[in-house]
């Protein structure tokens, strides 16, 4: 295996080390993706939590959602905010890292560090733009897989993600059964539906709509396409919160000020939230990565790839499966969750599913839900002891 | 994670009684999963369960459980045949909303099926009904008519009726009095279907 290390300075603005680890795999061994094209070399960058035991069989793989990246846990270098699980990952938390060693590797096609539109084409010296091929989730996984195989991890105590990163939970189950112990798939679908996708599109055509965008050329021509990026965030934003959500933060209340404007000023609280969520996110991820792996949840399919049939993908599975969902979430609903469990069940697989009653919707998975903590913490206490993982890693 | 101490009610120490070590099991309706639970702790059995309400499902998973969050009536049809050793249907058969379909589908899932149910025909709620021509509330079944869950209440012989429309072998019968004692049942049982309280049956697939 010739693989060689190389410092990643492609990300603007933060110190090589930033990012994590990062590992640029050989030209011998490139991506080969669903689409047929390669991507080589590839990049793949991630963090680590923990320590990985002798027999290295206490490896857990977060897999992020789509805007999310590999910090979980600990402060995120861009946003000096907590990483986006720090309430489940952690010295004494339902992912114990006194006890997991947990993996978070950045997607391909993401912006922080793995191979992506936003990082420099080899080939031309120049950042990969709309060359970059489309991957798929299945390309993600792929990925993944490499990178655990350098680290001579064979199999995984546990595969846990919500939203795209529970799509990349059941891909890892059904295209690795052998490596997946147990599996955590939340708030996600073993399949985009029409509605998801054409939510996607609508913040796909926001981006392109923006004349900074450049044919997808940004980078080289120095401008950024804020507008549109923000306002497929401030689309996409919606649909991870429920109308009740809505309702509660903010109702109709007025932003700073006592009376409508009539003109069309951020009037509403809602509005202002809105364009500042957008704003926020266009300091901290990539156009092109948006369109990228946007499209890749939309061509996810899990079925369609043993024809036709979600039962197929994970026949035989030995893997325990632990499938949830939130009551308020309206992107990724309870029904999708519930064939996923069909499926599991069809196919003799060992499958727990839990919904959870909140009104938080589909950001649920990311936030302070108490009960899914200690829901979450039996399942995956209980699946270390079928494990034999003891209490410590070291222990 | 199995560490909640046993407090389990004697019907369910007689249903466990029933099954096999180290089999698969299937308990539908399994509330918070104290049967599954004893199961998996005393007979090292492979314990699935199905629960309806949200609160037994969570508490089932969280005490580290393979619990789906489903309904008898209509998420039976998903199992494939013949995927558990023992299915278990605890006094839950008189609350579904089709008894006939849903004890079918338990004859296809498992080898063997074990209901029980609370006896209809039990002589005090004959007597109840008669003297004070209400709906009985007795220690069993202990709602108003309007607020039971129980919707199709059964009696002892009734059920056996049943099976055997069902073409189902009865291996084991047993009567339950009022203290949570059991006797064999002898079928059809027809003074069991005055003394008893409830009654365990033992099932399986003639065909």
């Amino acid at each position: 295996m010739s693989t060689l290390f190389q410092p990643l300075t492609a990300l603007s603005g933060l110190p090589a080390d930033a990012i994590g680890d990062v590992i640029t795999f050989g030209n011998d061994q490139p991506l080969t993706l669903d689409s047929g094209a390669e991507i080589k070399p590839l990049t793949v960058a991630w963090k680590t939590y923990g320590t990985l035991n002798a027999q290295k069989s206490n490896a857990f793989l977060l897999c992020h959602a789509l805007t999310l990246d590999q910090y979980a846990a600990g402060t995120h270098p861009v946003t000096g905010k907590p990483g986006w699980w720090s309430s489940m990952v952690g010295p004494g938390l339902p992912i114990d890292t006194d006890r997991f060693f947990v993996i978070c590797i950045n997607v391909v096609g993401g912006c922080m560090g793995s191979s992506g539109p936003h990082e420099v084409d080899p080939a031309t010296g120049k950042p990969y733009g709309l060359n970059f091929p489309v991957i798929t989730v299945r390309d993600m996984v792929r990925a993944q897989a490499m990178l655990l195989d350098h680290l001579g991890i064979k199999s995984l105590f546990c595969v846990a993600g919500g939203s795209m990163g529970g799509m990349q939970v059941l891909q890892w189950a059904a295209s690795y059964p052998e490596r997946v112990f147990s599996a955590l798939p939340i708030a996600t679908a073993a399949r985009h539906s029409a509605q998801n996708i054409a939510f996607h599109e609508v913040g796909r055509q926001a981006i392109m709509a923006d004349p900074d965008w450049q044919g997808g050329d940004y980078l080289i021509k120095g401008t950024t396409p804020r507008k549109g990026l923000a306002v497929a965030r401030m689309a996409a934003h919606i649909t991870y919160l429920s109308e009740a959500a809505l309702h509660r933060k903010f109702g109709r209340t007025l932003q700073d000020r006592e009376a409508l404007s009539y003109r069309f000023d951020a009037d509403f609280q809602v509005e202002s939230y809105l364009r500042h969520q957008g704003a926020m996110f266009v300091e901290r991820f990539d156009a092109n990565a948006y369109l990228y792996i946007t499209r890749a949840m939309d061509y996810f399919d899990l079925a369609a790839d043993y024809g036709g049939s979600l039962a197929q993908a994970f026949r035989g599975s030995k893997t325990r499966f632990c499938v949830v969902s939130f009551t308020s979430d309206w992107l990724f609903p309870t029904p999708e969750s519930k064939k996923i469990v069909h499926a599991l069940n069809a196919g003799g697989a060992n499958v727990s599913f839990v919904e959870f009653d909140t009104d938080k919707g589909h950001d649920a998975f990311l936030l302070d839900v108490p009960e899914m903590f200690a829901t979450l913490r039996g399942f995956i206490g209980a699946a270390a002891q079928a494990r034999g993982l003891n209490a410590k890693a070291d222990a | 994670m199995l560490v909640r101490a046993p407090a389990l009610r004697p019907e369910l120490v007689r249903i466990a009684d029933m099954v096999e070590p180290s089999s698969r099991v299937l308990d539908v309706g399994c509330g918070d999963g104290a049967l599954l639970e004893y199961l998996a702790r005393t007979k090292n059995v492979d314990a699935r369960g199905i629960e309806l309400s949200q609160a037994g499902v969570n508490a089932s998973v969280a005490h580290g459980l393979s619990v789906i969050q489903g309904d008898a009536d209509t998420d039976l049809v998903e199992y494939p045949s013949r995927a558990f050793d023992f299915v278990i249907l605890s006094q839950t058969i008189q609350a579904t909303r089709q008894p006939k379909l849903v004890l079918e589908q338990l004859l296809r899932i498992g080898r063997f099926v074990i209901v029980s149910f609370p006896n209809f025909g039990f002589w005090k709620v004959r007597l109840k009904l008669a003297l004070s021509g209400r709906m009985p509330i007795t220690g069993t079944l202990t709602h108003p008519w309007h607020e039971t869950p129980n919707i199709h209440l059964c009696t002892i012989a009734d059920f056996v009726a049943l099976a055997r429309e069902l073409d189902a072998r009865i291996d084991r019968a047993l009567a339950v009095d009022e203290s949570g004692d059991v006797r064999a049942l002898s079928v059809p049982g027809y003074w069991d279907n005055l003394t008893a309280e409830g009654a365990i049956f033992l099932l399986s697939r003639t065909a």
